[in-house]
């Protein structure tokens, strides 16, 4: 019995995280009022895993408060019980308590005893209650310490006769005991009849059967509950006795193993700190593995061909060599793609803690809000997702406490009482869309406008445009909640919202049509460590632009540039001006002479905004691991980074928001280039 | 490298002394030296990648084994004319500790010329002479064979004005700052 259990723990905690989870969305499902048989059952599952491994691990607390969890969704399932609201609201605090003891156990801290005793306390009231669902049934809330159902305060004898199979299903008879034992003193008595000769002894069989004798005040239900997993595998049977001469002899009885329960506790004590310091770990698809495989597999078949070849190679095998390279470049295209694919998760994993925020808050607010989200499988890399939560929680916290208004007043502005608050994420190029949307009051211009004059950000007789004033949310210190509340108001927040997605290379826009809602949209990069690229050449230096970014490149016709008020250039694209710049003049480098003809416009759009930058020529596309230049230098304006390209020297990638920026800066100072570059000689 | 490697094994011996071992090189006839356990590697001059609005001391990056490794020229941020790279010019890559770390630079030179051994009571402080940028960066001067040997204070000479490891956030920098 060498099997080191320690080594599941922490598999067992995050398939208890993933139950719960799936606890609370199935409870919420409830609350909606659809009290589906399917679902309760779901519940019901989540809660027997969790206690059948928690009896497994040794943690008891767990057990035995699943078990009453268990107990009463059960009467539930059966359907014995009606499903009320406050049934749910306490099962949801089960859920939290629950998540709290497995958070206390995985760091190895204390329990948060009182409210654990509070909770259990109450499921148990509700589950002894009228069946008819009375919330605080009258007599049996006493019964919060050991419970006292089944009178054998002597002990029990249990008659444990496993099927040959037990043994299979992982189940291990000593670990049984084992917990028996913390019930209370147990006698084992082995029946070895059935074992046969060990010639014809199958190891994985169980030949065994026991008779315990288990002392001390314990009800039926927790003797049978040490029993639960192997429930199916078993003949069981429990007689109880009486109590007089048990309790005085008791203590002095060898327990059936001494020494591998000593061993097997000692193993537990000593991994206990190591679970502390356990890695982040990421669960992934098995698609996503398979399909890594594959295309390993893939390569190595590449490779091996590619070694043939070399062994007596002649110019006749020269297109061998070439679909041979050719096909080694797509595996590792492939197998780059599937590397990355396992970094990325769908966002459902950030944005399934809202349906519960949204259900508590609008019950402490008092208000009625239904959550919609759509596009829960848009996959995500793991470390934006990890960046994303807290902003995304603010904006929905927002959303309700300013956005939404009460029920009265909905009626009153012609809505539907119940408000909508709708989260919706998909792909869009290269970048990933998050918008978060309510039907609420929307932005007060006014109130912001004035706010911001109060404080200094707009000049009296300023009226700056809706976006610009709406923009005003983001600046640190600004709030125009009149009553600070404990969910927002403070004026912290919309300016770290935005400084966290700024450091995701993000971006968020608000929109708000007043009275009838606002939606922020949040833009993050997908990955953060490979992009596609577009080489370009201005005069002697490559470039490159990230794929994304790039709308369009055109020809230039020079008869649709047009110079406004002698400084900046526009472009007619079809129906649109947009600003075009010499990508030369903006890194102070000499571009190709000619005409304008035969240079080529690449129009490149940052946050919604286009700019035109006129290029030498493109020189092809190809895929770049981005490089910081931070490292070992510092940032640089319109630059997002650097690579190396196949010949070794490095290129810069352009960055498209910065060079937005840099035009913009160069504009709005009229003799900014010439100022900035003669400051530049004069360095 | 191996030259590096070369130079470092000697160092250990040297370290016994008081001495401490520089590396020299030429810049416009002078001869400068730098601490040796700073040097990480010394390469001939190869083509770089300029970086834009940078200011004109720094030649660009350049790829040494996958990092991206910015050039400084010594030459340039001494105010001194520059020169065309020749075919003794080489790149000494240094470390630069700062407060938060340590980074790589490489900085271009007229030529590699030797080491040295100079003890600390050797060493003369630099006279006042006004507070150019240049003069910050010496940390004393010598006399080796006769000869004046200035030594540069590497974390000084990389790690000040425009090339000072940026503290506030990136956006707030103006472009084509001085």
């Amino acid at each position: 019995m060498a099997i080191d259990i320690t080594q599941f723990r922490q598999v067992f905690f995050e398939e208890s995280l993933e139950g719960l989870e799936t606890m609370e969305a199935s409870l919420l499902q409830l609350a909606e009022g659809t009290p589906a048989e399917e679902t309760i059952n779901t519940i019901f599952r989540a809660a027997h895993s969790m206690k059948g491994g928690g009896g497994t691990f040794g943690f008891q607390e767990l057990t035995s408060f699943t078990h009453v969890l268990e107990s009463l969704l059960d009467e539930m399932r059966s359907g014995r019980r009606l499903v009320t609201q406050e049934a749910i609201s306490l099962l949801l605090q089960a859920v939290d308590v629950l998540r709290g003891m497995l958070a206390a156990l995985q760091a190895g801290t204390a329990i948060d005893q009182p409210q654990v005793t509070e909770i259990q306390t109450q499921l148990e009231a509700l589950w002894h209650g009228p069946v008819e669902s009375a919330p605080h049934p009258p007599a049996g809330l006493e019964r919060a310490g050991a419970p006292v159902l089944s009178p054998a305060s002597g002990g029990w004898h249990i008659a444990f006769h496993p099927c040959p199979t037990m043994l299979q299903t992982g189940n291990d008879p000593v670990r049984l005991f084992r917990e028996l034992e913390t019930l209370g003193t147990l006698t084992v008595r082995v029946d070895m009849t059935r074992l046969p000769a060990l010639a014809e002894l199958d190891p994985e069989t169980c030949y065994l059967a026991w008779e315990l004798t288990l002392h001390g005040a314990v009800c039926r239900e927790q003797v049978s509950a040490v029993f639960d997993w192997v429930e199916g595998d078993c003949a069981l049977s429990l007689t109880p006795f009486a109590a007089p001469q048990a309790s005085g002899g008791a203590p002095g009885l060898p327990s059936p193993e001494p020494a591998m329960s000593v061993e097997r506790r000692i193993g537990l004590e000593r991994r206990q700190p190591a679970v502390a310091t356990e890695t982040n770990s990421i669960r992934v698809n098995i698609a996503k593995i398979d399909a890594l495989i594959n295309t390993v597999g893939e390569l190595v078949i590449t490779q091996a061909m590619l070694s043939q070849l070399r062994d007596g190679f002649d110019m006749r095998h020269l297109d061998k060599l070439r679909d041979g390279l050719d096909q080694l470049e797509r595996n590792t295209r492939e197998l780059q793609e599937s590397v990355m694919s396992i970094r990325m998760l769908p966002i459902s994993f950030a944005l399934n803690r809202f349906p519960r925020l949204v259900h508590d808050l609008g019950q402490q607010l008092g208000k009625k809000v239904q959550l919609t989200m759509a596009g829960a499988q848009t996959e995500i890399d793991k470390t934006v997702m990890e960046k994303i939560g807290d902003p995304l929680m603010h904006l929905v916290r927002n959303a309700l406490d300013h956005g939404i208004e009460p029920p009265v007043r909905r009626m009153e502005a012609g809505k539907p009482e119940t408000g909508c608050l709708h989260l919706h994420a998909y792909h869009q190029g290269g970048a990933i869309v998050i918008e978060v949307s309510d039907d609420g009051a929307g932005l007060n211009r006014d109130k912001i406008l004035r706010k911001a004059r109060e404080q200094g950000l707009v000049g009296e007789d300023e009226t700056p445009p809706d976006e610009q004033v709406y923009d005003l949310i983001f600046q640190a210190g600004f709030s125009t909640a009149e009553t600070i509340s404990e969910i927002s108001g403070r004026g912290v927040g919309m300016d770290v919202v935005r400084r966290n997605i700024k450091n995701l290379s993000g971006t968020i826009d608000v929109f708000s049509a007043g009275g009838s809602g606002t939606t922020f949209t949040i833009r993050l990069p997908l990955t953060l460590a490979i992009l596609d690229g577009q080489l370009v050449r201005v005069g002697r230096e490559t470039y490159i632009v990230p794929l994304v970014a790039i709308v369009e490149s055109v020809q230039i016709d020079t008869t649709l540039m047009h110079t406004v008020a002698g400084q900046s250039t526009l472009y007619k694209l079809r129906d649109d001006y947009i600003p075009i710049v010499r990508l030369g003049d903006l890194f102070c480098v000499q571009q190709d002479g000619g005409a304008d003809t035969e240079k080529l416009l690449i129009v490149v759009e940052s946050a919604g905004q286009k700019i035109g930058l006129i290029v030498d020529a493109l020189l092809g596309q190809q895929q770049v691991v981005i490089k910081s230049l931070e490292t070992n230098f510092r940032r640089i304006e319109g630059v997002s980074g650097a690579t190396i390209l196949g010949d070794g020297t490095v290129a810069l990638i352009l960055d498209s928001a910065g060079l937005l920026r840099l035009a913009q800066y160069r504009a709005g100072t009229s003799i900014g280039l010439q100022r900035a570059e003669t400051a530049w000689q004069a360095a | 490298m191996d030259s590096a490697q070369a130079l470092e094994t000697d160092t250990a011996s040297v370290l016994m002394s008081d001495a401490r071992q520089y590396l020299t090189f030429l810049l416009a006839a002078a001869e400068y030296g730098v601490d040796i356990l700073r040097v990480q590697e010394i390469k001939g001059w190869d083509t770089v990648t300029a970086l834009p609005n940078t200011p004109e001391y720094v030649r660009g990056v350049m790829n040494l084994r996958g990092a991206i490794v910015p050039i400084i020229d010594l030459r340039q941020r001494f105010r001194m004319e520059r020169l065309d790279p020749g075919p003794t010019t080489a790149v000494v890559v240094l470390k630069v500790i700062h407060d938060y770390g340590s980074r790589i630079m490489g900085v271009v030179v007229d030529a590699v010329s030797d080491v040295h051994n100079v003890t600390d009571a050797e060493l003369r402080p630099a006279p006042e002479c006004g507070s150019t940028a240049s003069s910050e960066c010496v940390q004393g001067l010598a006399t080796v064979n006769g000869q004046m040997l200035i030594i540069l204070d590497v974390d000084q000479l990389l790690n000040t004005g425009e090339l000072a490891v940026a503290t506030n956030t990136p956006e707030e920098r103006t472009p084509c700052n001085t």
